[in-house]
């Protein structure tokens, strides 16, 4: 009997463990090996060269500018996304018809819910083609041409969105870093919460309606109307939610790579002039367009930044938002 | 307008005039119920407007002629041209792209489901030495980004294949190679989300199937798996969106021209200059692509919705 157990448990564990540690763990173990040498990725001759290409890394002037890129959206990205799902989430189950303080939802709730949430399984190459014609920088993209016809833009004249590298305000300067955000990474943006916001509205509605019925009557009871409700019952009673949407958008905000590459301008994306360089994008180009000998070593010791920030920032998030108690119900 | 004063500022207590506080105050939701009602549905609509449009646009794009997307962009065709679905078809190779991208996800997932819950079951219920151990190396897998692996895993798929001699068939530009790839990167969510499903299971009707004479393999196929299906539907609706939307992986692993999945095809349809004369057979090519995901979300969006959000939270 025992024998059979041990045999089952190493059947059932051997593939998903050896495909893990093979496709998953090894390939993270080398690209933090590869990040202390100066691996060409072709050249089987390489050399240890200590952290010289992290040192390198904080003093490359694009990567730096796309480090404040990926800041930049980190700040704007979640905050924007968690406000107006709430907002919709709020109007989906608020504005129903006055009985039990709203938990119940409008009249075809369902149906703005599917609307909303549809971006997100529409693939992402869809979403960037799409709105690349959509933001397109002459008279033949939709918003421009709605525009002229609204004679809000002069014919000749046009906005150039996604080819527009100025910054929205200007840029501020800390050391070498520089904190910008060009239209181009603005119309980025835009467009992860046009697809994201859909997602968080679901989650947080879901939330909010499996919030039990009896803690809105006895507010209800206590004479509290809809929208104090609201504020004072539903909403930090979301808090954990909330949480965890924070967790998901910052982890996306770092990442940003498909909409980089597949909306913006020059080989591999990021362009114009790097504006909407962010540290995935660069990264890759730097693996595969070389611009120097080295350039493989030097992509994986960003490969690794990039791990760091991202488990530094999922760590203080949660830290910072980990619930003092938990509410059951 | 005391409604309005209302909606607007949350914090004020009730308006001034409240003589007798009983009678009025169901009038009073109501009054703002419909008031929200109208509120509400203007915000959704003009989202909806806005989720809507563009998507919209792009598909009537596709029935037009190059002329007439170029210089009246807004407009309606003149004439409802079919032709640039044809070209898309045969020469923007739509039909190859979705067929490699289906092939992948059915055996990603596939697998993904079966390694996934095999992994999770035994550390879920079997204690053994170095059970913890094997449980924490998968779900540190959930921490790290993508970045971290992708550049030398493009090495590491090479050289595996090449190691085994099998090159044509789990190497760069296979399915099989891809299919792998996709598996071992959706293993440490799927381990953790199943792990957490079996151990909300009874013992009891293990036991008892375990008296009667059920060895562990047919336990765990007949009697754990059929238990566990409102999870496994969760997570496997949560990896089939996962593999679909999957960007960096085919970008690197699927060097082949006729290998390339949907996102990669659409973007070069979108990029590559070979194509920029031919716009309404790009659009064309995303209305292709968006019908079927339109059709296959219409029939299971609730499940979608929930099994997504649930899957989420955990």
């Amino acid at each position: 009997m025992s024998f059979g157990r041990a045999r089952f448990i190493t059947g059932f564990l051997f593939a998903p463990i050896v495909l893990y540690a093979v496709y998953v763990l090894y390939p993270y173990g080398q690209t933090a090996y590869y990040s202390v040498t100066d691996f060409s990725g072709f050249s089987p001759d390489y050399a240890y060269v200590g952290f010289g290409n992290y040192v390198e890394l904080f003093s490359d002037e694009v990567f730096l500018r796309a480090l404040g890129h990926n800041v930049v959206v980190l700040t704007v990205y979640p905050v924007v996304t968690i406000l107006l799902a709430l907002f919709f989430a709020f109007m989906l189950n608020v504005g129903g018809r006055g009985d039990k303080a709203g938990v119940r939802g409008v009249r075809g709730s369902s149906v703005y819910k599917f609307i909303f949430f549809f971006p997100q399984v529409l693939s992402i190459a869809i979403v960037a083609v799409i709105w690349r014609r959509v933001f397109q920088s002459n008279d033949g993209g939709m918003i421009n041409s709605l525009l002229m016809k609204l004679g809000l833009v002069e014919k000749d004249k046009p906005l150039l969105f996604l080819a527009e590298s100025d910054s929205v305000f200007p840029p501020i300067h800390i050391g070498d870093f520089t904190f910008e955000a060009p239209v181009v990474l603005v119309c980025l943006i835009l467009i992860a919460i046009w697809g994201g916001v859909g997602f968080y509205l679901i989650l947080f509605s879901a939330a909010m309606q499996s919030i039990p019925k009896d803690i809105f009557e006895a507010a209800t009871l206590d004479g509290a109307t809809r929208v104090q409700t609201f504020f004072r019952v539903t909403l930090p009673l979301l808090r954990e939610h909330v949480s965890v949407a924070w967790v998901y958008l910052g982890i996306a905000a770092l990442d940003f790579y498909a909409l980089v590459v597949g909306m913006t301008p020059g080989p591999g994306g990021g362009g114009p002039n790097d504006a909407s360089q962010v540290m995935s994008s660069y990264m890759m180009s730097n693996a595969f367009r070389p611009a120097r000998f080295d350039s493989f070593a030097f992509a994986c010791a960003m490969g690794v930044s990039i791990a760091i920030l991202t488990l530094l920032f999922a760590a203080a998030q949660l830290r910072l938002t980990r619930s003092r108690d938990k509410i059951e119900f | 307008m005391s409604n309005l004063a209302t909606t607007t500022a949350p914090a004020t207590p009730e308006p001034a005039p409240a003589p007798a506080p009983a009678k009025p105050a169901p009038k009073m939701t109501a009054d703002t119920g419909r008031v929200f009602n109208a509120f509400s549905h203007g915000f959704l609509f003009i989202w909806g407007a806005l989720v809507t449009i563009p998507l919209l646009w792009a598909v009537i794009q596709s029935f037009k002629t190059d002329t007439e997307i170029i210089n009246d962009p807004l407009g309606l065709p003149d004439q409802w041209l079919w032709g640039a679905f044809g070209r898309a078809w045969t020469k923007g190779h739509i039909g190859e792209f979705f067929f490699n991208t289906v092939l992948v996800l059915i055996g990603g997932v596939g697998l993904t489901m079966l390694l996934g819950s095999m992994a999770a079951y035994v550390l879920a219920r079997y204690p053994f030495r170095g059970n913890r151990a094997v449980y924490w190396m998968f779900v540190a897998g959930l921490t790290m980004p993508i970045y971290l692996g992708i550049l030398p895993l493009y090495l590491t798929v090479d050289n595996v294949a090449n190691a085994l001699g099998l090159g044509e068939v789990i190497g760069l530009s296979t399915h099989l190679g891809l299919i792998l790839v996709y598996v071992a990167y959706s293993l440490p969510f799927t381990v953790f989300f199943l792990h957490a499903f079996f151990r909300t299971l009874p013992t009891s009707i293990a036991e008892a199937a375990s008296v009667d004479g059920a060895g562990h393999v047919r336990l765990f196929f007949q009697v754990m798996m059929p238990m566990a299906k409102p999870g496994l539907i969760g997570i496997g609706i949560f990896n089939v969106i996962g593999q679909w939307n999957q960007f960096i992986l085919p970008t690197v692993i699927m060097k082949d021209e006729d290998k390339r999945l949907l996102t990669q095809g659409l973007l070069e349809l979108a990029t590559n200059a070979r194509y920029e004369t031919d716009f309404a057979r790009l659009f064309a090519g995303m209305t292709l692509a968006m019908l079927p995901i339109l059709a296959v979300y219409l029939i299971f969006h609730r499940q979608v919705q929930s099994g997504l959000t649930g899957a989420t939270l955990k």
